[in-house]
């Protein structure tokens, strides 16, 4: 019973508790989620051309390229970029690339062991300091990026057990970035994929040697990004769509047709039903609010 | 404002709120308790067995042990040196160090080795739940629950959510700055051996490095800003950071952001794009691709008109009309476009991260689904 029993129904929905805005998004968000754990079903996804340049860019590398990974996430936004960076990973694996995993950001540190344990851990063909390493991290930021520009052993000393690098094989001839075949950001925030841009693309640029740069991005970094894209970056995965469509295209190289996709490379398609359907709540919402808007507008000019 | 305000005031529609909130945790409790009391079926087939609860995990127990040996070598200077290296013991080998690591194991992998483990020999690896692990589990569930209350209003346990969040960071950066920054960095310039010899034995160093007294004198001069008589001496290392970031951004920031910037601008308006063709008509002339053609051609059209008009609508030093009017006002256009696109992205981004918690609560913690076939 409306305490106002004179109200029209739009002036009701004017005063709508906003808490039951809330209960519709998580229903909204909820619902899918079950459904897709359920059935294990995904949307298909079609590759836009900037997912499909980064795809490219590491495809294109010849098998044993030094790829160059920096996980500049957290676990707040892993929700995001995990599948991102599991996808790169294994993309390099499919690839037999040589892995060389960074962070510039302290919590990222966890998720570089994490992503390789769960992507390259079984694989008998990929052995630590051959094939793969985890530099961990390093403070510093900019700093950092400027001194793997000229120095890279400077920058990492050791690998993130403690290991010098002099006594890794993989890292033999690496001593300054323009070294590496890609450079692949993995990026949250600051420092991510604009410094990398700044301070680690563009010095190779008026180096004559242009320095491949690949990158995946939250939604919130992601319109910053894009003007990048394609003359400094040759691709970007922008926020969990770019993710998606990044899964798709890598597990369609991994597996056969009609062969069951390890979920944990799916991890981006299975939050895509959830935006379907809360984005559609959040324009459904943006109408109605319009409407109630202009309504409101209407009425107090007749008035 | 007021009109914004009003439902959060408004007292009948807070009883409401309240009342059905209150129905909401009941129903909630209530669906936790039959989940409980349902349980899983773990297993397949005829070892299926139901198991009563939710949000445990298992683990496996896996011995490690290593032996080391001792070679020769050559350090960079000529001398000689040892150097130990690490391999795993062989079987019946007796390690010179050893630990026991606990890795995951599904639900499925814990109830066979249950049903095993009258036959299974006393060698067999420890298969059980780990308490800590399932506390873990709890634990990050229910303070995802207490943060997401904010939403019902601000309340204690969004409060306690919030403190332990904002002191577990504190602490956790605290660590970070001293083993990452302050020993590697500071104490292993000014005194390495002593570093290397009583904090971090894998430090890298070529000897004292004298360069470590001026962020040490600098980061002195900060700490004087605690007191209201030396404070000035504080801005001293602020101008250092302040004049040091100017001009490595300018440096970047010319180079990237703004002559790679414009270099993309020179591109040509009319663009004609050719169909690849492949096998006996890779030589002959490649038809014209119209709507790669056409796409291409408004792309470079539209940028330029984006550029153009958004520079005319922040340019301020001619009045907004006749021609420059309208570009601005075509400006206006495009930076309301760039805007409602970035908050788009940033609705994709917190649907996603929402979608995540949403699966760890599901998935992890009250078993409702099995993506990854971990129950």
């Amino acid at each position: 019973m409306s305490d106002r029993p004179n109200e029209s129904f739009l002036a009701r929905l004017d005063r709508i508790d906003r808490r039951w805005i809330f209960l519709m998004m998580a229903i909204a968000v909820a619902g899918p989620i079950i459904w897709v754990g359920v059935t294990g079903r995904t949307f298909p996804e079609t590759a836009t051309p900037a997912v499909q340049g980064a795809f490219d860019a590491i495809e294109r590398l010849p098998e044993g390229s030094k790829v160059l990974i920096s996980f500049d996430f957290d676990p707040a936004s892993a929700g995001e970029l995990q599948p991102m960076a599991t996808g790169f990973i294994h993309h390099c694996q499919l690839r037999k690339h040589r892995i060389y995993a960074m962070t510039l950001w302290a919590p990222g540190s966890p998720l570089i062991g994490a992503t390789l344990a769960d992507v390259i851990g079984s694989d008998p063909s990929y052995r630590y300091g051959e094939n793969f390493v985890d530099l961990g991290y390093q403070a510093g930021n900019e700093g950092v990026m400027k001194q793997v520009g000229v120095d890279f052993p400077k920058a990492f000393p050791n690998d993130s057990k403690g290991t010098p690098l002099a006594r890794i094989p993989m890292m033999q001839g690496i001593t300054r970035l323009s070294d590496f075949d890609i450079l692949i950001s993995v990026s949250a925030g600051y420092p991510g994929g604009k410094e990398w841009v700044q301070y680690g693309v563009s010095p190779t640029l008026t180096q004559g040697h242009r320095l491949p740069f690949v990158a995946g991005s939250t939604g919130v970094q992601t319109p910053q990004m894009i003007p990048y894209y394609p003359v400094q970056m040759s691709g970007i995965l922008g926020a969990i769509k770019g993710a998606a469509e990044y899964e798709s295209l890598v597990n369609a190289k991994a597996t056969a047709p009609g062969e069951t996709v390890p979920a944990k490379y799916q991890e981006a398609q299975r939050r895509m039903a959830p935006q379907l359907f809360g984005h559609s709540l959040m324009v459904g919402l943006i109408l109605v609010g319009n409407v109630i808007f202009f309504a409101g507008r209407r009425k107090g000019a007749a008035e | 404002m007021s009109q914004l305000n009003a439902p959060l005031h408004d007292p009948a529609v807070e009883r409401r709120a309240n009342r059905m909130m209150v129905v909401i945790l009941a129903i909630a409790c209530g669906l936790l308790a039959l989940r409980a009391l349902i349980g899983s079926s773990i297993g397949s087939g005829a070892d299926a067995v139901t198991e009563h609860g939710f949000g445990m995990v298992y683990v496996q127990e896996s011995p490690k042990g290593f032996v080391s040996e001792v070679a020769k070598d050559r350090a960079a200077d000529g001398t000689e040196v040892e150097v130990r290296t690490w391999k795993p013991a062989a079987p019946g080998q007796t390690p010179e160090i050893s630990w026991t690591e606990w890795n995951e194991v599904t639900a499925g992998e814990w109830a066979a080795a249950q049903r095993a483990r009258a036959d299974a020999p006393a060698s067999a690896p420890l298969v059980t739940v780990s308490w800590p692990r399932t506390a873990g589990v709890w634990f990050a569930a229910l303070m995802t629950l207490a943060v997401l209350s904010f939403l019902w209003r601000d309340n204690p346990v969004y409060k306690l959510a919030e403190s332990v969040v904002v002191g577990v960071s504190a602490g956790y950066w605290m660590i970070v700055a001293t083993w990452d920054t302050l020993v590697p960095k500071l104490a292993g310039a000014l005194v390495p051996a002593w570093t290397k010899a009583h904090l971090m034995p894998s430090l890298e160093s070529a000897g004292v490095d004298w360069w470590g007294l001026v962020p040490l004198g600098l980061g002195m001069l900060l700490l004087c800003r605690l007191s209201a008589r030396v404070s000035w001496l504080g801005i001293f290392p602020l101008a250092f950071v302040v004049g040091t970031f100017a001009g490595l951004r300018f440096v970047q920031n010319i180079e990237s952001d703004l002559l790679a910037q414009v270099a993309t601008m020179f591109e040509p308006l009319v663009v004609v794009k050719h169909q690849a063709l492949a096998g006996a008509d890779a030589a002959a002339t490649p038809p014209i691709d119209w709507a790669g053609s056409i796409g291409a051609s408004l792309s470079a059209v539209l940028i330029l008109v984006g550029v153009l008009s958004v520079l005319a609508y922040f340019f301020f030093s001619l009045e907004h009309t006749g021609a420059v009017g309208g570009a601005a006002r075509v400006g206006i256009w495009y930076l309301m476009i760039t805007f409602g696109a970035s908050f788009g992205f940033t609705v994709m981004g917190r649907i996603a991260l929402l979608a995540a918690r949403l699966e760890f609560l599901f998935d992890d913690w009250l078993w409702l689904i099995d993506p990854s076939g971990k129950h």
